[in-house]
């Protein structure tokens, strides 16, 4: 008798202890937050665990963490960010992962009537500007060092108009104030007044990483480790492909 | 997102309870210092006069970068107060410190002026007529200047509706938690979602008109009596 009420104590405690759920919060990029929130929702019914977002510019985000915000997973949009937090000691060794890459892609507003079809038709003459978001933002360092490769640069140049970042490059060329623009294919798939005039193929293009991480100081690994497989499953991979990321293996 | 989802009118209530109260935690703040800046004379007052309107000319993100390196974890006040379970960063608490330092100079500059528009004479009058200086400040001072003071209050609160840059450095970007008007439109807008934004943005366009109107209104009253 006394052994049965001692194994259902057992039991009771024991059902506690594993119920005990976990509220992570995950720092990750802007440009995560759609396929994010889906995956988020999605592990939600699968786990006992909370997960929460912070949407931000990766810069910001790594900042905080630095400063001891407590945030439990790091999801950047850019690699030095990440290598800057890595160096100073603030992430989970061995925790950290290069998940998802983009793709540089040229828009043009979808009205355009110019025969843009590939890198060196920006110098045509009716191309007359060209909207790149200003470095160190991501996609400007990236679409810059591009160009230099294609030996386009020099002549691409005094074309450029710098603008804050990848929307506001986005907003130029939907608005038709620029004759073509360099973001992200994920970013392009968002807009219906841009259309995709040529994609810069991933071996030519720069290596565009997003990487992730748990954050050393968090207080709750256990339930960021299990988030970060979950990120890395087939369902989450599938979510990130619908919005457009490129997903490494 | 629908203008009646439960989404923004989350997010509109909370930016409202919020703001409401950063505006009543430096109500009483804003009036001292106000008073001390129209009424008094003390050594370094110019100093502290600039220190204080400093944050409504500074880009705000700088502000929040200050604020982020204040109450952090790795500052000693930020360990202190985390020591004792209180967590300002990633936090509405980081929301509410964010919104009252944008909005307290706006307050006092408000509050000064119309500390500085009561007659003096009155106050000494009833100095003579044997008024304690705090029976004074209550029943003459703040009766008289009560127009500019509410005229303040409303514009410090349109002010911290519309914090962008200190809140999410300090406060984050948090669904459901500190997402704030400002944050919400800021990440609509980097998801390319321009009716979500437009919605928020409409509802941010009124609310700060009504108030800033009633600041307004107010002011050009008082000045009138």
């Amino acid at each position: 008798m006394r052994l049965k009420l001692f194994v259902t104590i057992l039991i009771v405690i024991g059902f506690v202890g594993s119920a005990k759920a976990d509220e992570i919060l995950v720092s990750a990029a802007a440009s995560l937050t759609d396929a994010l929130k889906e995956i988020g929702a999605a592990y939600q019914t699968k786990t006992k665990h909370i997960v929460r977002f912070n949407f931000g510019p990766s810069s910001g985000l790594a900042r905080q963490i630095d400063e001891g915000a407590p945030a439990d997973m790091f999801f950047s949009a850019d690699l030095p960010q990440m290598d800057d937090l890595d160096k100073k000691g603030r992430l989970e060794p061995g925790t950290r992962k290069n998940l998802l890459s983009n793709q540089l892609v040229i828009v043009v507003p979808a009205d355009s009537k110019l025969a843009i079809a590939l890198p060196k038709d920006l110098l045509k003459p009716e191309v007359k500007r060209i909207a790149l978001a200003e470095p160190p933002v991501p996609v400007g360092t990236y679409s810059s060092k591009y160009l230099e490769a294609e030996g386009l640069w020099d002549k691409v140049k005094p074309k450029v108009v710098p603008v804050q970042d990848v929307r506001a490059t986005l907003a130029s060329v939907e608005s038709g104030n620029v004759e073509a623009g360099f973001v992200y294919k994920t970013d392009a798939a968002v807009s219906k007044k841009v259309k995709i005039v040529y994609e810069v193929p991933i071996d030519k293009g720069p290596t565009i990483v997003y990487p992730v991480a748990i954050v050393k100081e968090s207080k709750r690994k256990e339930a960021a480790r299990d988030f970060l497989n979950y990120v890395q499953s087939p369902v989450a991979k599938d979510a990130f492909k619908k919005y457009g990321f490129v997903v490494l293996e | 997102m629908l203008f009646f989802s439960f989404e923004t009118w989350q997010i509109t209530l909370f930016s409202l309870a919020v703001g409401l109260a950063s505006t009543l935690l430096i109500l009483p703040f804003g009036i001292a210092f106000a008073w001390l800046f129209a009424r008094k004379d003390w050594p370094l007052k110019s100093v502290v006069e600039t220190l204080v309107l400093l944050p409504l000319v500074m880009p705000p993100v700088s502000t929040g970068l200050i604020l982020l390196k204040i109450f952090g974890r790795r500052s000693p006040l930020g360990q202190w107060l985390y020591e004792r379970g209180i967590e300002i960063v990633f936090n509405w608490k980081g929301v509410l410190i964010a919104m009252s330092v944008m909005s307290f100079p706006l307050l006092v500059r408000s509050v000064r002026t119309s500390f500085a528009e009561v007659n003096p004479r009155l106050e000494q009058i009833a100095a003579t007529l044997g008024a304690s200086p705090l029976r004074i400040f209550f029943v003459i001072t703040i009766p008289l200047a009560y127009k500019g003071i509410v005229a303040g209050a409303l514009l410090a609160f349109s002010r911290a509706l519309g914090e962008f840059g200190a809140t999410i450095l300090l406060a984050g970007n948090i669904p459901g938690e500190t997402q704030t008007l400002s944050l919400a439109i800021y990440s609509f807008v980097q998801l390319g979602k321009d009716p979500e934004a437009f919605t928020l943005l409409g509802i941010t366009v009124a609310l700060a008109f009504i108030f800033v109107w009633c600041s307004e209104w107010l002011l050009r009253s008082s000045k009138k009596a």
